[in-house]
Parts: structure tokens; sequence; C-alpha cells
């Protein structure tokens, strides 16, 4: 059977339990997304090559919480997914949707260009009028170009000598243009535990593509990328990932939602995919982990995106923050923080995204002494856009406490 | 992967045992394909309910219960092991108490207007006991579709009650604010959390009320704020305020999940939602490892010293029937008793008649530990709870949760009796 048939098919073994809807953060601030279960395994029956006869299905961020919770095992996120893509190719798909969904261009153009580009998007007057002209709210947040790629620091980093092991990084496009400093934290929390660190040359991974229903251009990415990272998973060199949801994008989603479960590159790849503190707390369970930490005295909020819920390994990063003296840290019970990628940029949903995100936002502000704690980089974001808290990934926590900074 | 002990399920059985191993020192994982049907169900422990006529003392009917039906899952229970589960429950759900007792059963209102009989009811149900003799308003809420007081009433008014009482009781229909025209039963606990919004609703209620009436809300009383938000609106209408359960998602089934979920965490617990437990491997009558599948294209195989089956039955896929007619079970390749022999037929026309196929499932030892075909015990290391168990009709028996809160309760017993 292909994807296209089991994944669409799944929606037979919906019991219309509701246990979905109940978890799904956005039809519980809008009226304008009626959920999942009435979007998702409900209207599919009902769309056929003439396209939806709904166009609420628009609403859902795709943030993909049902299918984690579904007990039936339904695709709830993944037929939503591919329905949005057929009804945004019938309907159109606006030009800001084709641009945000492009990190990695942006990157390239933006990054030798980072002083000025920079200035632009901190200019209240530029980010009025790339809301008046594409839709993209002002205030939603953007990340600003480092000037120097990740991928430039780790051309010249000299590996790890003598190493006896070696992993494979991949940092995918946010940690390459924007945030090279968590990519290079990784390396020396890997390093620091003995692994040399190898950084194949990689791209996109169609992530945003796939959730802005562009499946072609998404497909090209994420296959490239595979047939990259390929070589060595099948040496047999295990992969971490720090973007939690570029993680999941290759461990899982490409394969459901863009229908590419024979893409044996990908399985592949996919079999030696790990959340980089999932690898880490295996380490730890293999006795494998140094923990020569130092106290970190400080209360910080964790907040586990709705993409790293549907890795289906629970909170690995909570587990390793317990190894650390001193920290304290919260764990937010708080599903998604809205923004679900590029869902919150756009100018109609970020109201949404900022409603589904506020319960997060409470918690952040009465929790963090210093710095929130996130996988993934939109959330991270939004979260520091919503507070003016600073927030990291789980991993910058692990390299103060190593003492590497 | 590593553990003490892992649960598969994420329902009521699966969590207790989860919370008691947690609590007892022991590291556990849990697993879960999603949450169980607490969501969908009322959060009441019916413990015995019909064998097969109503059952009022369920402490009294137990004995004779279980020697007419000694394949039944409570012939492994005792009434001791089942009371003891109710008021470790209660222990853990402050502010959200379960009152009740093994002697006696409530008769509490359906959502549809049928007594139904409970052992132990959450505080804020208990007022909605129809033995009582009081008399009832049921108010409906505007846009609350699944909840029809005026069929509630109806039905209510023309039901028998085994002491001979009848039940007086009415409807009132709410405007409440608001102009969305479908409205969940979550959406309406988020609302009623708001004071305002209780305000408006007393404000229009209480003039259309009789002395003496206690009132019957759908159980949309409060998420997060359950206990403040009731206890508010019974002294906003100076009288007996009570839940009446909903038709799915079941507000106070949320509730309960919860506080389960949340002292499974607090007790260092290892919580994978979304994850499927798809085998085990085994070695020597003893299960070695769990294999579940995440969102990665390997299995991951979780080792630990025990494991607890609590995946459920039919409904929930953990025991299947194939298209050659052979039932499995979905994670152990269990032996399923009770299954009617090849040839012999199945299922009979009539829904609600006797089906052949009704009580199989998972046969256990005294300890609760899973049968083989033969019936000797399967994997020494193994034990079962709730739904998955044979030899039982919860439908029918209305004892469902009660036969998940007690076997949860028990597996964790034998456990940590054998850890220590």
């Amino acid at each position: 059977m292909d994807t296209m048939e089991w994944v669409r098919g799944s929606l037979d073994h919906c019991v219309k339990c509701t246990i979905c809807e109940t978890f799904c953060p956005v039809s519980n601030v809008t009226p304008l997304f009626p959920g999942p279960k009435y979007v998702g395994p409900q209207l599919e029956r009902f769309r056929t090559d003439d396209g939806s006869p709904d166009a609420s299905l628009d609403y859902c961020s795709g943030c993909g919480i049902c299918t984690t919770v579904c007990p039936q095992g339904v695709k709830i996120a993944e037929i939503n997914s591919q329905a949005r893509a057929k009804m945004k190719a019938q309907r159109g798909i606006p030009l800001r949707d084709r641009i945000i969904a492009r990190p990695s261009a942006m990157g390239k153009v933006g990054t030798p260009l980072a002083p000025i580009a920079n200035f632009f998007l901190k200019n209240h007057a530029f980010r009025w009028l790339v809301e008046r002209t594409l839709r993209v709210h002002r205030k939603a947040p953007m990340p600003l170009f480092a000037g120097r790629t990740f991928q430039s620091w780790a051309r010249r980093h000299p590996p790890l000598t003598p190493a006896t092991k070696a992993i494979v990084y991949f940092h995918g496009c946010s940690a390459n243009h924007f945030e090279p400093r968590v990519a290079q934290m990784a390396v020396a929390v890997l390093e620091h535990n003995g692994y040399r660190v190898i950084v194949p040359r990689q791209d996109c991974c169609g992530l945003p593509l796939q959730s802005n229903g562009l499946f072609d251009d998404a497909r090209r990415y994420v296959r490239k990328l595979a047939r990259n990272l390929e070589p060595y998973a099948r040496r047999g060199y295990d992969i971490v990932a720090t973007s939690t949801s570029c993680g999941l994008m290759l461990k899982r989603e490409a394969r459901e939602i863009l229908e590419l479960e024979d893409d044996e590159d990908l399985r592949t790849v996919s079999a030696h995919m790990f959340d980089i503190c999932e690898f880490l707390l295996s380490l730890h369970e293999r006795g494998a982990l140094r923990t020569d930490f130092r106290p970190l005295d400080m209360r910080v909020p964790y907040h586990a995106p709705c993409q790293q819920q549907g890795h289906g390994i629970g909170k690995p990063a909570l587990e390793l923050f317990g190894l650390i003296p001193g920290l304290e840290v919260v764990d937010s019970d708080v599903a998604c923080c809205g923004v679900a990628g590029t869902y919150g940029l756009k100018t109609e949903k970020y109201d949404i995204a900022m409603e589904v995100g506020a319960p997060l936002f409470r918690q952040v502000t009465a929790v963090a002494t210093e710095v929130a704690a996130c996988d993934s980089e939109t959330c991270r974001w939004q979260i520091t856009r919503a507070t003016g808290i600073p927030s990291v990934h789980p991993v910058e926590l692990l390299y103060r406490a190593y003492g590497l900074s | 992967m590593s553990a003490d002990a892992v649960v598969v399920g994420a329902g009521l059985a699966g969590l207790t045992a989860g919370v008691r191993l947690a609590e007892a020192g022991l590291r556990t994982t849990l697993v879960g394909k999603g949450p169980g049907a607490m969501h969908l169900a009322p959060a009441t422990i019916d413990v015995l309910g019909y064998a097969p006529d109503l059952v009022e003392r369920p402490a009294a009917a137990l004995p004779s219960f279980v020697a007419e039906r000694p394949d039944h899952p409570y012939a492994r229970l005792s009434a001791d092991t089942v009371a003891a589960s109710a008021e470790w429950l209660s222990a853990h759900m402050p502010p959200l108490a379960y009152v009740g007792t093994l002697e006696e059963n409530y008769l509490l209102p359906t959502a549809v207007g049928v007594p139904k009989p409970s052992a132990f009811v959450p505080e804020a149900m208990a007022a909605g006991d129809l033995r009582s003799g009081s008399r009832f308003a049921f108010a409906g809420l505007r846009a609350l579709k699944d909840f029809y007081p005026a069929l509630l009433a109806d039905n209510l008014s023309q039901a028998k009650l085994p002491t001979g009482v009848t039940v007086d009781a009415r409807a009132v229909h709410l405007s409440d604010p608001g102009t969305e025209a479908d409205v969940s039963p979550l959406g309406y606990a988020r609302m009623f959390e708001d004071r305002e919004f209780r305000s408006v609703v007393a404000a229009e209620l209480l003039p259309r009320l009789e002395p003496g009436e206690s009132v019957g809300f759908p159980s949309v009383l409060g998420l997060h704020e359950h206990r403040t938000t009731w206890l508010d609106l019974q002294d906003r209408l100076g009288r007996p305020v009570f839940e009446v359960p909903t038709l799915p998602p079941s507000v106070a089934g949320i509730r309960l999940f919860h506080a389960l979920r949340d002292a499974f965490l607090a007790a260092g617990g290892r919580l994978l939602i979304g994850s499927t437990a798809a085998g085990a491997e085994t070695k020597d009558g003893v299960v070695t490892h769990v294999v579940i599948q995440t969102a990665a294209a390997r299995p991951t195989p979780i080792e630990a010293r025990w494991f607890v089956l609590a995946t459920g039955g039919f409904a929930e896929g953990a025991i299947f029937l194939d298209s050659y007619g052979e039932v499995h079970e979905s994670v152990f390749g269990l032996a399923v008793s009770g299954v009617p022999a090849a040839g012999e037929p199945r299922f009979v026309p009539r829904y609600f008649d006797d089906q052949p196929m009704g009580r199989a499932g998972i046969a256990v030892d005294e300890r609760l530990r899973p049968l083989d075909a033969d019936g000797n015990v399967a994997f020494r290391n193994l034990f079962t709870a709730g739904a998955a168990l044979g030899g039982a009709e919860p439908w029918r028996e209305l004892s469902g949760n009660g036969l998940a809160l007690a076997s949860g309760f028990a597996v964790a017993s034998a456990i940590v009796e054998w850890a220590s």
C-alpha cells in the first residue's frame, strides 16, 4: 500500500472519540478552526479532486498534537497537511508563503548582507511595510542573521583528536544562518563526551515548504538532504539534530506527509536519526555520558515543543537537566507556543498564535530567573518575543554546566 | 531505554499502576499510544451495577457474583483490594475528592436520564443521588448540543427506582451569553472558570428555581479550577449543585486523567505518549524488553524487570480479531481466552444480547499474571490490568472503572512486594 493510501486510510480507525479536539491548541482558542476531528477524519470523506468543501483547514497550525494523542493511530495532522496542500494548490499559494518557506535561501541572501538585512529586520517602518505588502505580522518574531554561517565555522574547526567515536551532526538552516552558537555548543558538548563531530554539507529539510503546502519543492529538498546524509547512516553513524522539528521531518514527517515512504535514503537516515537530548540521555543510560556538571543556580521554565512531542520519546531534556546540580526546572504543561514554524508569522494568524501561547508565556514570565529552555528555534523566538526572556536550547544549559563557555 | 518497570497503556488501569510504582521508588516508564478512555467516560468508579439485576449493595453482592463466575477478574481481586484502591484514588485526587463506599451504590442520573449505580463518585456528582427523594432541576446550556435536560428530566420522571421512590425532575433551559452555535463541554468548562460568566448564569437561573430543588448541570463546572467553580456556583444558588456526566469529551474524566498524569510525573515517572508498543523480547519465561515504535524508523527496546499490560480490550485495538477468525493480543502475543471455538458463532445478531465473544480477554492467575493456552503463567514478570482482562462484561455489569482501578492498584502491589 502506498503512503497516501495508509495515511488517508487511517481515518477509518477514527471512532470520533474527540480526544484530539480536547488537545487541539488552535480550536481551543478560536472558532475559525473547528477542530482536527471535524476538519480531518470527518471532512476528508467529502474531499474530492474538485477540492475541499471547507477552507477552515487553512487555520490548522500543523503542530501535530492531534496525531500524537490519537489513541487509535489516526494520522490526523498528516491527512490535514495533505488536504491543505491540495487546497492551496487549487486556490493559489500566496507569495508570502513561498518566501517564508525558504529559510536557507533567505540565509544565503541575508548572510553576506547581515548588517544591512538586520537593520531592516529591526526597523519598525520596514516591518510595517512588509506587513502591508506581504502580510507578515509586524510584531511576529524574526531571527537576525549571524553574518557567518555555522558551516564556515565547522570547516575551520579542528576535529577532536584522539577520538574513538564519531557522530554526524544535522544542524538545520536556523543554526547555520541565525544561531550558529547553538550548533557550536552542540559540537562542544558532543566533543566533551569524546565524539568526533562530522558536519556534512547540508541544506534545508523542506519542512517550512511542506507546512506551506509546497510539496514538490519540499520533496526535492528533503530527498537531496537524505541523499547527503545516507552514506553516513549506512555506515552505522548516528545522526543528531538540535532542531527538533527538522529532526522529526527526517524521522517521520517527510515519509508520511510527503508520501516518501519508499525513499530508501530517507528510511536509512530516519533509522539513525536522534534528537540531541534523546541521544545524550541514551548515552547516560549506558553510563557513557560525562556528568562533571558544575552547579547552575537558576530556575528555568522548560517547554517541550509540539514537534518535540511528536518524536514519541517523552521529554529527555528534563532528565538531562536533572543531572545538573542547583538547576531548578519547571516543566510547562502547555502543548504549543502557537507559532508552529511559520503559522504565527502570518498576519491573519498572529493573534491566534499569541493566544495559543499565552498560558506558556505566563508560566515563563512567572518562573524564569534568567532564561527559558526550549528545543525548537521558532518556539524560542516566539517565547522571547512574547516575554522578553531569552530562550535557549537545552544543549546550552549542558554546555554551561560542563563549564565549556 | 531502560527502567525498573514498564507500563503499557495510559488509561485508568495503566496510570494507577504507573503512579503507584513510581511513588514506590521504581523507575517507571509508561508508554501510551494516546490517553485512554478517561477522556470519554464519566469519572465515576462503578464497581458492580448489574448482576444481572440492579445491585444496591456491591460489597454484599460480590461474593455470590464471583462464585457464579470463577473466571471473572473480581474472583482474583478481593473486596478489600477494591475498597483500598478507591481510597487510594481519593487520597490522590485532592482537591477533587471521591466519596462513597463499597457498601452501597449511588444512583446518579446519566445525560439521557437513566439512573446509574456507582460505588465511588466525584464529590461534585454526589448530590445527584436519585435515592434521596430530592426535587431536581436540570440546567441546559444553550450551545451544548449533546445535553438535553428535557429528555433527561422526562426519562427520570418515568424511572422506577428499587426503593419505590419516584423522581421529581424538570428542565431549565438557559440562554447563556455568547453567540457561538456549538460549544463543547471543554469550552463551557473554561467559561465556567470565569466568575463573571458564573454570575450571569446564576442570575438567570436563580429566579427560575423552586424552593427545595437541587440543580444538576452538565459536568462542565471548571477544568483546572473545578472545585472552586463548583462551590462558588453552589453558594450563588444557595442549594446543592451537582454535575451530570456528559457525552464525550468528558470533562470530569479529563480532570481524573490530569490528576493521575500529574501524580505520575511528580513521582518521577517517564511518560511516552504517541509511541506504540509494537512487540516484546522474551527469554526463559521472562519478558526482557518491550519494543516501542517512536517517530524514527527503528525499533526502540525498553529493558525492565517488570511489565504491566494495560492496553485495553477490543475497543482499544489491544485485542483484535483477524480475517481468519483468530484473536490476538497486540504487544506480547498472549493467548486470548473465552473465544468461541472454530465453527461456533462468535456473535449473535441482536446487539444487546449475550455475545459469545463478549467475555474474551486475557486469563490471569491470582497475581494477575497472564496465562498461556495451557493455563500456565505465560511470563513470570508480566502483569495485566484493566479492560484486557477476560471474563468480564463491563458494559453490562457496570464494572469497567472498578476493574481498571482495582487491577491497576493490585498489579502495582504485586510488583512492589516482589521488588522489596
